[in-house]
């Protein structure tokens, strides 16, 4: 969890990080999973969670990752930011993914997940008033996201649609 | 408690067992339809992260084609048929019998599109009706779904059911090798059984295995 050198911050499933600029931070391979990011423009400090599920309150575990929940990764990314420099007044947020890879006829909730997780992040934000700028979610396509705390850009690439950026 | 916790090694053996038989009628069939031989390697089976997850195959990013289905019935739980690019284009290619078929670029021929859903329905039907036949429980399989995306995104979706109790994942994987392939190719082709974590004690039950002591 600790903050390396290197130039790009890795952050696998399941969890968060930060990083200030001249780094950047990515994750790979979101599919159902939600990538939010957390940024201070002016600071140019910025979070990414790599989100799984979205309530907590469904755990059937003792000890819970944080970072796997919405309600329970965004408060901690936000204290880990405002730990490190950003200002809360000041956090904006990028959401990326969110899909559906599968396609089925069953309407089972757990089939859905990529939805719920987008919700449940957007919900969530809209408590601690931090607005979203861009999002790019939903569809059947996985994705790989990196974000740069200096531009405030969002680098996502997809299998088919190539790279763009929010 | 953590499910994984009450995992002993003779489990793990138990379960590189039924994935042993499982693996072992799809690989028939797939040297049936493919007339060629078929390797399939003895199943490791692992408890690890869903970061050790991800690099099973060379990591979240890489490009694969995948048929996913849900077992329901007794023992709920996702399997995966993953392959390499390359060597789903090859199987395709054999099957529908097209050099041109490619799966580099969009849109996909619809035929070998559907060439490959059917390849997928003929292993993990294979498979698991050896799974179902061995351990006598009933299997219902879904229908399986086809898609051709990052590996990290395709396989979290059979993770959703085990994350709300784990971070850890005990996986039953088979890597698929074909004779005349060298070891060249960094990802082979895989089985992966995800079984739900409330499967295992059915499982182990139905095959005269205490679970918890």
């Amino acid at each position: 969890m600790k903050n390396e050198l290197a130039e790009i911050v890795k952050v696998g499933i399941a969890d968060l990080n930060i990083v200030k600029s001249p780094n950047r931070i990515r994750t790979s391979g979101l599919g159902s999973c939600v990538g939010l990011i957390l940024f201070d423009k002016i600071n140019e400090i910025a979070g990414l969670a790599h989100i799984m599920l979205p309530d907590s309150s469904l755990a059937n575990q003792t000890t819970i990752n944080h970072a796997k929940y919405a309600d329970s990764a965004i408060p901690l990314l936000i204290n880990k930011l405002v730990g490190s420099g950003a200002k809360m007044r000041l956090l904006h947020a990028k959401v990326a993914g969110g899909a559906q890879m599968f396609q089925f006829q069953s309407s089972n909730d757990m089939m859905r997940i990529g939805p719920r997780n987008v919700e449940a992040v957007r919900r969530i934000l809209q408590t601690y008033n931090i607005p979203i700028l861009n999002e790019d979610v939903g569809g059947n396509s996985g994705r790989t996201i990196e974000f740069d705390p200096k531009t405030s850009e969002l680098m996502i690439r997809t299998v088919n649609q190539g790279t763009k950026k929010i | 408690m953590d499910y994984t916790k009450s995992i002993t090694p003779t489990h793990l053996d138990i379960l590189k067992e039924v994935g042993n038989i499982g693996a072992g009628h799809s690989a028939t069939s797939l040297s049936m339809l493919l007339d060629k031989k078929i390797d399939m390697t003895v199943p490791d089976v692992k408890v690890i992260s869903f970061n050790e997850l991800m690099e099973l195959v060379g990591g979240p990013e890489v490009v694969v084609a995948s048929v996913f289905l849900r077992m329901e019935g007794d023992i709920p739980g996702s399997l995966f048929f993953v392959l390499s690019i390359e060597q789903a284009e090859r199987f395709i290619k054999k099957l529908i019998a097209d050099e041109d078929f490619s799966l580099k670029k969009t849109p996909y021929s619809e035929l070998g599109l559907s060439a490959f859903q059917e390849l997928g329905n003929i292993l993990t039907g294979s498979y698991l009706s050896s799974l179902s036949d061995l351990t006598d429980l009933m299997i219902y399989p879904s229908v399986p779904a086809l898609t051709i995306d990052m590996f990290g995104a395709v396989i979290t979706h059979g993770l959703v059911e085990l994350s709300h109790v784990s971070d850890y994942a005990i996986i039953i994987d088979t890597a698929i090798k074909e004779e005349d392939q060298l070891d060249i190719d960094s990802v082979k082709g895989h089985f992966f059984l995800l079984p739900d974590p409330n499967s295992f004690k059915k499982l182990f039950d139905a095959l005269g295995i205490n679970h918890e002591k």
